[in-house]
């Protein structure tokens, strides 16, 4: 009885050492070396793609003025990604979208502003926050920063739909699909894939696009008012821009260090 | 001692096809939850989380509260809880099961749950839960099953069980403090970002947890021939008196960071669930109610003449059973996402077959426990003490 | 044991019901599926890698396309042979392999496999609608 307990034991030890070297053996696995002779293949980033340090996003907000200045950016993402339009406002998906001042930063109004700037629409989006606190809570790694450029990336593949970034991103940047979308999609980019019911998704800095040399959706659609490029670059058109304009970001006090910029 | 639990009167094999009954109808909701999605819940891109997880937190909290017998009896070798001991750390399997579907039914993909395993991420709270929780159900099984085969057997348990046993009581701290983690770690959620808690969650765990047991030695007593005890059952009620004290003094103290330093991000959920926000009000009669609650708990517990009187004192017990559980099980969740970071508000109504398969999984923990308890009762009307 | 017939009953019917499967089948194996190739698939001679290669370890290669395409965000995949691919479920493999259902899912089906591939990746880009 004794032993056979023992023996339950280290089974039980074993396999859950040989769980947590799972990911190490395949990688072993993936080593194209270990494979022999037939397999000498080798990966590139491709010749055109576009490479940054920190990817940043400047918003231009003076330039906005109504629904209309904003539409054609968010329908731009929103097409090419496959983004569901769903009748029920719980099961909302957006990537990007707009909202008012006092609800992209909360607690930072002024008393008696303007009222264009009261309504001015605000373009919120995914902040590819440099400290993200949603990467911090996935259990898989699901949701990720990319080493290469920065981006805050989902890996749709391996999210459990538990939902923990969506507790943990304080933007609200994320949408979980509580049914199958592809009903909603009006029309399917076939070059883009849509997303299985029980992930999250959110905005991936049109990292497809990044790598084939486009700018993002939005900002190709935004003719200048947006401004894209690499953060760390001191010749980037996005530190042209910071350095030359006053600048905001949301919620800052909290240390995400968000790399989405606002002048406003 | 296993075949213990399928050996049973009518009354016994009634309960349990009635449970199991609830069950079927459950699983048949949950097979239309994978079948649609999360969708037929009514949690949103707001309240991302809603009555299943306020349900797996709750029950954290029961299971942890096994610790309040497990303590006293193997560190301080307080002979009167030999007769309950067991019934706590069977309760706490229980409710570890519970727990474990809980968070199970909660996913959007639960095909991929060994994800957590298989992609182990110590920076994230949840994958620690995930250890913390399985880690409990297996110690508080070794450690439940070996005492009471031992008993059975008249000798004295393993030597070997003595370090799990030892194992088995900061662990049970660690499940709930991990579980509290998952939410004060979270910058913008003002609600929970605080130190207290952990605290908070620890101390209406050792009151809704020992306050169920009392309630369920109550009903033993009453529908077998193994008596837990009347000093067990007193010892048990101060417990949960002191628990529950602290749980209000704690939530008090919460209470008076919030609203002395007027600092919005923080206040406004409790406005939303105390006095309602922009119009929105769904929780405040729950809120006060809960409060309420647990106020009169106090006053029924703490005053000796009332609690001596197991009347009295089981009235008490469910009144504070009650009480912490809208507190956890309905408040502490939704009132964290409302409002939004965003500060706009979305309410959060469970829809009715969340609740239905919410219901069947809180059956299947009742099931699993009228096993267990089979099993101990028996084994204690054997050997007659 | 008082019940030993019971018991022996028992394990007959246990067993007839588990081999029963196999025995109903017995001598009648389905043909392996023949999967069909596109003109395009003929022309192109090769996929990424050997036929052989391709029949045992496409899953394999799959896989490690997903992880670099979404994990470290290299597209391009070099072959052996040292030709270039753009590592695309939708936009490669099925460029080719236009015919789904003659391709994969008459294997899958046949090997009772159901991979969750085409739950997001669009079965047939070339399609036009
Ligand atoms: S905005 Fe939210 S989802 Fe995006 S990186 Fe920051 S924390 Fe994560
Ligand atoms: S929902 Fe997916 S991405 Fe988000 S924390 Fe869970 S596993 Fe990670």
């Amino acid at each position: 009885m004794d032993s056979s307990r023992r023996q339950i034991l280290k089974f039980f030890g074993i396999s859950t050492l040989a769980m947590s070297t799972k990911p190490l053996l395949d990688a072993f696995a993936a080593d194209p070396a270990a494979e022999g002779a037939e397999s000498k293949e080798t990966f590139l980033a491709g010749p055109e793609a576009l490479k940054a340090r920190q990817w940043a996003m400047v918003i231009d907000t003076r330039e906005f003025h109504s629904l209309e200045d904003v539409e054609p950016l968010i329908e731009a993402c929103h097409s090419i990604h496959n983004v569901p339009n769903l009748p029920i406002r719980r099961h909302e998906i957006k990537w990007i979208w707009e909202t008012e001042y006092k609800h992209a930063f909360p607690m930072k109004g002024a008393r008696f502003m303007a009222e264009e700037l009261e309504h001015r629409p605000f373009l919120v989006l995914c902040n590819h926050c440099e400290n993200p606190s949603c990467c911090r809570a996935c259990p898989t790694q699901a949701t990720f920063k990319r080493e290469s450029d920065g981006i805050v990336l989902m890996d749709f593949h391996r999210c459990i739909g538990c939902r923990f970034c969506m507790a943990a991103c304080p933007y609200g940047a994320r949408s979980f699909n509580f049914r199958d979308p592809r009903p909603f999609i009006a029309e399917t980019n076939k070059k883009f894939p849509t997303r299985a019911k029980g992930v999250v998704e959110k905005c991936n800095f049109c990292a497809e696009r990044l790598a084939v040399g486009r700018l993002p959706a939005c900002v190709e659609a935004s003719e200048g008012k947006v401004t894209f490029g690499d953060l760390y670059d001191p010749d980037s058109p996005v530190r042209e821009r910071i350095k030359t304009n006053y600048t905001i970001r949301r919620k800052q006090s909290l240390g995400t260090e968000p790399s989405i910029y606002y002048i406003v | 001692m296993l075949e213990l639990a399928i050996r049973g009167s009518k009354k016994y094999y009634g309960w349990m096809l009635f449970l199991l009954s609830i069950i079927g109808v459950g699983f048949f909701f949950y097979l239309k939850q994978l079948d649609f999605g999360l969708g037929i819940t009514g949690m949103s891109r707001d309240v991302s989380w809603g009555f299943y997880i306020a349900q797996f937190t709750f029950l954290v909290g029961v299971a942890a509260g096994g610790v309040m017998v497990v303590l006293p009896y193997y560190l301080h070798d307080y002979k009167v809880y030999g007769r309950v001991t067991i019934l706590g750390e069977f309760l706490a399997i229980a409710a570890v099961v519970m727990c474990l579907l809980f968070i199970v039914i909660d996913l959007g993909q639960p095909m991929r749950v060994f994800n957590v395993p298989l992609y182990p991420s110590p920076n994230s709270v949840l994958f620690w839960d995930f250890i913390v929780l399985n880690g409990y159900l297996f110690l508080n099984l070794i450690v439940g099953w070996n005492v009471l085969e031992a008993e059975r057997n008249n000798v004295h348990y393993q030597a070997w069980v003595k370090p799990f046993i030892y194992l088995s009581i900061p662990w049970a701290i660690s499940i709930h403090t991990v579980t509290a983690y998952l939410y004060a770690g979270l910058p913008g959620r003002g609600f929970w970002l605080t130190a207290i808690l952990a605290p908070r969650f620890l101390s209406s765990a050792f009151a809704s947890g020992p306050a169920l047991l009392i309630l369920l030695c109550l009903i033993i007593r009453k529908t077998t021939n193994f008596d837990p005890g009347r000093e067990a059952i007193q010892t048990l009620a101060k417990t949960v008196a002191y628990a529950i004290c602290l749980n209000v003094f704690f939530f008090l103290c919460e209470i008076f960071t919030v609203f002395y330093s007027q600092i919005p991000e923080h206040m406004d959920h409790f406005k939303y669930l105390f006095t309602g926000l922009h119009g929105h009000g769904a929780y405040v009669p729950w809120m006060w109610a809960s409060l309420a609650l647990m106020l009169l708990g106090i006053i029924l517990l703490v005053n000796p003449i009332t609690r001596k009187n197991e009347g009295v004192l089981a009235v008490a017990c469910v009144v504070i059973f009650a009480g912490t559980w809208i507190d956890k099980g309905m408040g502490m969740i939704s009132g964290g996402f409302v409002p939004n970071p965003l500060h706009e508000v979305t309410e959060y109504i469970p829809s009715v077959p969340e609740l239905i398969i919410s219901l069947a999984v809180w059956c299947v923990g009742f099931l699993v426990l009228s096993a267990l308890y089979k099993i101990a009762v028996s084994v204690k009307e054997e050997v007659g003490t | 044991m008082s019940n030993r017939k019971g018991v022996i009953i028992g394990i007959v019917v246990f067993l007839a019901v588990v081999t029963f499967p196999f025995l109903y089948n017995r001598g009648k194996a389905a043909p392996a599926p023949e999967v069909e190739l596109t003109e395009k698939a003929k022309a192109a001679k090769q996929c990424v890698r050997s036929t052989d290669y391709m029949q045992r370890e496409h899953m394999k290669i799959l896989d490690l396309w997903r992880h670099t395409v979404v994990r470290r965000g290299e597209r391009i995949y070099v072959n052996p042979q040292g030709k270039e691919f753009n590592m695309s479920l939708s936009n490669t493999c099925l460029d080719c392999h236009s015919n789904k259902t003659e391709f994969c899912d008459r294997c899958h089906d046949y090997a009772s496999v159901r991979p969750y591939c085409w739950d997001c990746h669009i079965d047939n880009p070339k399609e036009s609608k």
